[in-house]
């Protein structure tokens, strides 16, 4: 067990906003982490071992962003198992519960996890997401999500714990669902979060932009939109459109990146990847690289008026946005700085 | 006589292959938008399914996908043959690489030949082996040429010495490239569209244009084509993805389908600056990649718009 009390210490020190995703074994947890984070293809996934030991990831967006998760065979209440002191450092706990499979279990389980990890971290964040519901039909759906809601409400109710705050999501490796959660859940994680919607509510007013999402490129989950309600569909557009930038860019990566040193004189420019796409109906996307890995993805809908100033308009706005963010970070990368050094 | 000037513009292919070889699966792909995962709800086709489909505004395609199972099958060589191999243009035959019988494949692919030389014998024959995601990685090529090897025998047997073949799967790309060499072999004027292309590339300094098909995004043709290959092979085609045309196919017509949850299609994409996707016809799409990122985007699509009259 050297070996994870060895992570456990490094967790601590790390300060980051970490992640445990737990569950039953053969819930999925590996896959959600494959597709999420590795861009597995879904199917693919078929494939994956049964994960025998805790695995911890790192991932890098606007927070710095730890994964770790546990095999389903573990018992984690086992005294040479140091659970204690992983609760205390996560900050959420994905529960992921298999709906096709016999439920009752691992909402036992659950509420067990529950209790302890409140006692030892009450300020943990506690996400369930009904997984694998692309098997089931529309009705079935919403019948599984309100059973199993219930029941976990009734064994917690039973452990005396009513007054915890668990949040249910029903996913899907297969579509854009088991991001839609992700997003969310890490969204709980920045502290900043509530600057950055302010920030976006106010870029969406000022230029015709219909939803903004700012994106974490690599695993394509939103660090923050603005307050808008989030339409799936138009979340699913914009993922694909990250997706589409992405891809074209790296057929002719060699020769963009040639051309542009040639004309500056070998000076290596790094140019912001920025896309733009004109709908049939008027409706444009729009994208443009940020900081940290991070991508703002617009939906603008110029309305009638003239669509040239309309993204004259949108360029000036998101450099200013864009200005904000990298103060916010300057900011924000010297608190846990700051931090450490009152705390030694 | 009406019959003969229809048979330039109407153009009929022969979609072929034993049952459940996968010939619906790649129809719908290419021509109904259907993403590689959609074509699981596909059931078996029942006799021939015609689609009538307008490629390049005057030209049809008729696209006669033949169910594959026995019983039709046998129809089609004694009852129906000279309703179904007359005026072929395009035989497309398509064999499961995972096939257990492979020697009853053949011998449908043989007869086809035999009524194709008797009604037909202008026609231009596809092979396409399919389902190749089946195959390990390594052992891919080397199934290719003993298939091709086996089947080239086989047609030059019954008359046809040039037979063409793919690897093919509806996983990747592979697919696009297959069908843009068949719709590309019917299309009459290309030399036209080569030279126009050349041209244009130059008004623009563009460092490639390649010319889609709009509804399909199947490629017609791109400026840096087998004679510039070879050229400047050395110094700067090699650099970039050799199978960058069919990924293009893919990636946009990913794109296109994403497009339509928008209830809207896509009309422009400008990326970086330097690389532009815009319609230049009723029914073809330009993809140009700049070789200077700071020409001023207005030129760029004033350009596009003055060079749609040569692309009608």
């Amino acid at each position: 067990m050297s070996t994870t009390m060895e992570t456990n210490e490094n967790i601590e020190s790390d300060s980051k906003a970490m992640v445990l995703l737990m569950g039953l074994r053969r819930c999925g947890k590996s896959s959600i982490c494959k597709v999420v984070f590795h861009n597995m293809q879904p199917l693919d996934t078929l494939y994956l071992e049964s994960t025998s030991s805790p695995s911890l990831e790192h991932f890098s967006t606007l927070i710095d962003l730890a994964v770790m998760e546990l095999p389903g065979q573990l018992n984690y209440f086992e005294p040479s198992y140091d659970s204690e002191r992983l609760f205390r450092s996560v900050g959420a706990l994905v529960y992921v519960i298999d709906s096709q499979d016999e439920y009752m279990n691992a909402i036992t389980n659950l509420a067990m996890i529950i209790d302890y990890a409140y006692k030892v971290n009450p300020e943990i964040n506690i996400e369930v997401l009904i997984h694998k519901v692309d098997g089931l039909s529309e009705d079935f759906k919403v019948d599984a999500q309100r059973d199993i809601m219930q029941r976990t409400g009734e064994e917690l109710l039973e452990l005396g714990l009513d007054g915890v705050q668990v949040s249910f999501y029903l996913t899907s490796i297969f579509d854009h669902s088991i991001y839609e959660a992700f997003s969310r859940i890490v969204q709980k994680l920045i502290p900043e979060i509530s600057y950055l919607e302010n920030m976006l509510d106010n870029l969406i007013q000022h230029s015709k932009i219909e939803k903004a999402f700012l994106f974490d490129v690599n695993s394509k989950i939103y660090v923050s939109t603005d307050s808008n309600p989030v339409d799936i569909q138009t979340y699913e557009v914009c993922a694909e459109f990250v997706d589409v930038t992405l891809d074209l860019f790296d057929l002719y990566k060699e020769t963009l990146t040639e051309n542009e040193k040639g004309r500056n004189d070998n000076k290596p420019v790094a140019r912001e990847l920025k896309n733009v796409s004109e709908l049939g109906n008027g409706v444009i996307l729009y994208l443009r690289q940020m900081i940290r890995g991070l991508a703002l993805v617009a939906l603008i809908r110029p309305k009638g008026s003239d669509i040239e100033s309309c993204l004259t308009i949108a360029d000036y706005n998101i450099d200013i946005f864009k200005k904000g963010l990298e103060d916010i970070w300057s900011h924000s990368k010297i608190e846990p700085d700051k931090f450490n050094t009152i705390q030694n | 006589m009406s019959n003969l000037s229809n048979s330039n513009n109407r153009k009929k292919l022969l979609l072929m292959g034993r049952s459940g070889s996968g010939k619906s699966s790649m129809r719908s792909i290419i021509f109904s938008n259907y993403s590689a995962f959609d074509t699981r709800r596909l059931g078996a086709t029942i006799d021939v399914e015609h689609s009538h489909l307008r490629f390049l505004g005057n030209m049809t395609l008729n696209l006669w996908d033949c169910g594959g199972q026995d019983v039709f099958m046998e129809n089609y060589f004694t009852k129906q043959k000279d309703h179904i191999f007359q005026m072929v243009q395009v035989l497309i035959h398509v064999f499961d690489v995972e096939s257990q019988e492979v020697m009853k494949d053949i011998e449908i692919f043989m007869r086809s030949l035999k009524q194709l030389k008797k009604y037909s014998p202008d026609a231009k024959i596809f092979v396409l082996l399919h389902k190749m995601d089946l195959v390990q990685l390594d052992k891919r090529q080397e199934l290719f040429d003993i298939m091709m090897n086996k089947l080239t025998g086989t047609a030059i047997e019954y008359g046809f010495p040039n037979i063409v073949g793919f690897a093919t799967s509806i996983w990747d790309e592979s697919l696009y490239k297959a069908w843009s060499q068949i719709v590309c072999s019917l299309i009459p004027n290309m030399s036209i569209h080569q030279s126009n292309l050349i041209k244009f590339k130059n008004i623009l300094d563009a460092y490639e244009i390649i010319l889609f098909e709009k509804t399909t995004f199947l490629v017609i043709c791109s400026s840096n084509n087998e004679n510039n290959n070879n050229n400047n092979s050395s110094s700067k085609i090699t650099k970039i993805d050799p199978k960058r045309f069919e990924k293009i196919s893919n990636i946009m017509k990913n794109y296109k389908q994403s497009c339509t949850k928008l209830k809207s299609g896509f009309k422009t994409l400008i990326l970086n600056d330097s690389i532009y996707v815009s319609e230049i016809s009723s029914n073809m799409v330009c993809f140009i990649v700049l070789n200077d990122p700071k020409q001023p985007q207005q030129l760029i699509l004033e350009n596009i718009k003055k060079a749609k009259v040569f692309f009608q």
